[in-house]
């Protein structure tokens, strides 16, 4: 093997680490070419946004089933956080870590039903989760502050630093985001990511296979649930102010056009789809204005010309357009 | 290795498989054939747990699969393969053939996320299993291909892969040449043979009576959800009761 072999076979196996590792490269450098406060506070919420997303994405992709629930699990994370160390006085970040582990709870409880339904039903069912949520967030208020929402949320500290501005926000969401990437991604690539792309093609052969398909839906929805409630945590540490409409069905609706968009099962169309969803209302005044019609018609678009998603419908395309080219040159041989 | 006795299973009133008992000895191939409604589908089903049995025991080395879920009894060492193909399509051929080795891979989802080195491992000898698997079943130039795109007949193949990469103790194969064309089925007996000879245990539906009679060890007749005969290929090709079912009561008089 000559040298100039060997670094293509290093970077072929190493593709994903080495991508992950030049998007962190291109995001530390965003903030010396961007510091545009306004761009910058978009781009933590798309961080924040992809890691829902990531955890949504998961449970749709993977495990086949669709939840309209996930806005509750980030809200629930992000009031968590916001009252125990504002009123409480707790230190936030172990507060963080107690909050999702409660959220996981929250989860297996709503989960262990809710997954025994499929299809519609499961849809309903995490639907009313997000609405009871949402009432609890609403009428709580000498716990919440109510529809006028939670003030005052202290900044988190690394190190003694607190993270106030814009700038360092950036490096600690987006830190946060590809951790959670790359966790996604190890994860699909594993054993246990097999299983989970096995109950999601197909119950009964993913049961012969030997996956026990109710526990794995039930540790990938407690998972989605747990980035969600990291992601609500961040955002009420960040922008130090929650309010109940962040959190409501709506929500739920906007992370699962996100995950279609992105690709169902695609761990990069998370990041693309949670970025092109922020963006796209920012730049396009139609968009902001008649958002709720676009993002329907995006959803009915892509649902019927691409199942699969954008990302991931247009990727298997040309995977099986260059399959089959390749399998013509072989058969021409 | 695997006793089934007095296996029962209804629809709805109707005995599907009606009390049916036979053994499938270690390192052999059973047959199991009939006439279409037969029985022969719901009795595998029913083996590998996609369907509760109603009654009877199914014995498989020294358990009881009765009333176990279907992935527990493939975590005992039963595979299968299904009637209607159930790949997952999207996946690679690849990928299709290491979901067969999703017991090995390990259960631990903390460890799948962190990936550590001894996963790490793993999982690269959990890919030349499957690697060899692909490449005994003449898939190694599709491996990468999404099943999608497949031809039928490779896509049997993948589904044979995918049952037998794990080393199972027993394979069911539900028809592994239905709807293939001569030289596809003759590639698939091709197959089955070699596996023969390796020396797997396997309980082979299917209608093609070239195929049975070749492999098979011991063959097992099912009518109505009853075991009508049982023997060597031989003796049910004599066997009249057999030939009853099969041709109806006037070709035999005739």
């Amino acid at each position: 093997m000559t040298g100039r072999e060997k670094i293509l076979y290093f970077i072929y196996f190493h593709r994903t680490g080495l991508t992950v590792l030049l998007l962190s490269l291109l995001l530390g450098l965003f903030p010396l070419l961007q510091d545009n406060p306004y761009i910058l506070g978009l781009s933590n919420l798309v961080a924040i946004y992809t890691i829902v997303v990531l955890g949504l994405n998961l449970f749709i992709g993977y495990a086949g089933q669709i939840s309209l629930g996930n806005a509750a699990f980030f809200g629930l994370g992000a009031y968590g956080s916001a009252i125990l160390t504002t009123d409480y006085g707790f230190w936030p970040w172990p507060t963080m870590a107690l909050v999702a582990a409660g959220v996981a709870l929250v989860a297996l409880v709503v989960g262990l039903p809710a997954l025994r339904l499929s299809g519609h039903y499961l849809v309903m069912a995490t639907l009313g989760f997000n609405i009871v949520v949402y009432t609890v967030f609403i009428q709580w208020d000498t716990l919440t502050g109510g529809p006028s929402g939670f003030s005052g949320i202290p900044y988190l500290s690394v190190f003694g630093w607190e993270v106030d501005s814009d700038i360092k926000l950036h490096y600690l969401v987006w830190t946060f985001a590809m951790i959670c990437l790359t966790l996604s991604l190890n994860l699909v690539r594993s054993g246990v990511g097999r299983g989970m792309a096995a109950v999601a093609g197909d119950e009964t052969a993913a049961a012969a296979l030997g996956v026990n398909t109710r526990v794995a839906k039930v540790k990938v929805f407690v998972f989605s649930a747990v980035l969600a409630s990291l992601a609500g945590s961040l955002y009420a540490h960040c922008f130090s102010f929650v309010n109940p409409d962040t959190f409501g069905i709506f929500a739920s609706v906007d992370f699962v056009i996100m995950v279609v968009v992105g690709g169902m099962g695609s761990i990069w169309g998370s990041l693309f789809g949670a970025t092109i969803m922020t963006w796209m209302p920012e730049f396009i005044d139609v968009f902001e204005t008649y958002k709720e019609v676009i993002h329907g018609l995006i959803l009915v678009v892509i649902l019927l010309f691409l199942p699969q998603g954008l990302v991931t419908g247009l990727v298997d395309a040309a995977r099986k357009r260059f399959a089959l080219s390749r399998g013509r040159h072989a058969a021409g041989q | 290795m695997l006793q089934v006795s007095d296996l029962k299973k209804n629809f709805g009133g109707l005995p599907a498989v009606g009390g049916v008992s036979f053994e499938v000895p270690a390192g052999s191939v059973t047959a199991l054939i009939g006439p279409n409604g037969a029985g022969k589908s719901t009795l595998i089903n029913c083996l590998t747990g996609v369907l509760p049995a109603d009654g009877g025991s199914v014995r498989f080395a020294g358990e009881e699969l009765v009333g176990k879920p279907a992935h527990a009894i493939a975590r005992c060492g039963v595979a299968r393969t299904f009637q209607n193909l159930r790949l997952f399509p999207r996946l690679s051929v690849l990928e299709n053939v290491l979901c067969g080795l999703t017991p090995q891979a390990g259960d631990s989802f903390l460890g799948a996320l962190l990936r550590l080195p001894r996963l790490r491992n793993r999982e690269r000898r959990l890919m030349l299993q499957a690697m060899e698997a692909i490449d005994q079943f003449e898939l190694t130039a599709q491996a990468s291909f999404p099943v999608s795109v497949l031809p039928y007949g490779d896509r049997k193949r993948v589904e044979l892969a995918r049952a037998f990469v794990g080393k199972p103790q027993l394979v069911l194969l539900d028809e592994p040449v239905a709807g293939l064309n001569h030289a596809e089925t003759a590639r698939i007996a091709t197959q089955v043979r070699r596996l023969q000879s390796q020396g797997h245990t396997m309980l082979l539906v299917e209608h093609d009576m070239d195929l049975v009679m070749n492999v098979a060890d011991q063959v097992v007749v099912l009518d109505s959800g009853r075991c009508i005969a049982r023997g060597t290929p031989a003796e049910i090709r004599r066997n009249p009761l057999v030939l009853e079912a099969y041709l109806g009561r006037m070709s035999v008089t005739a």
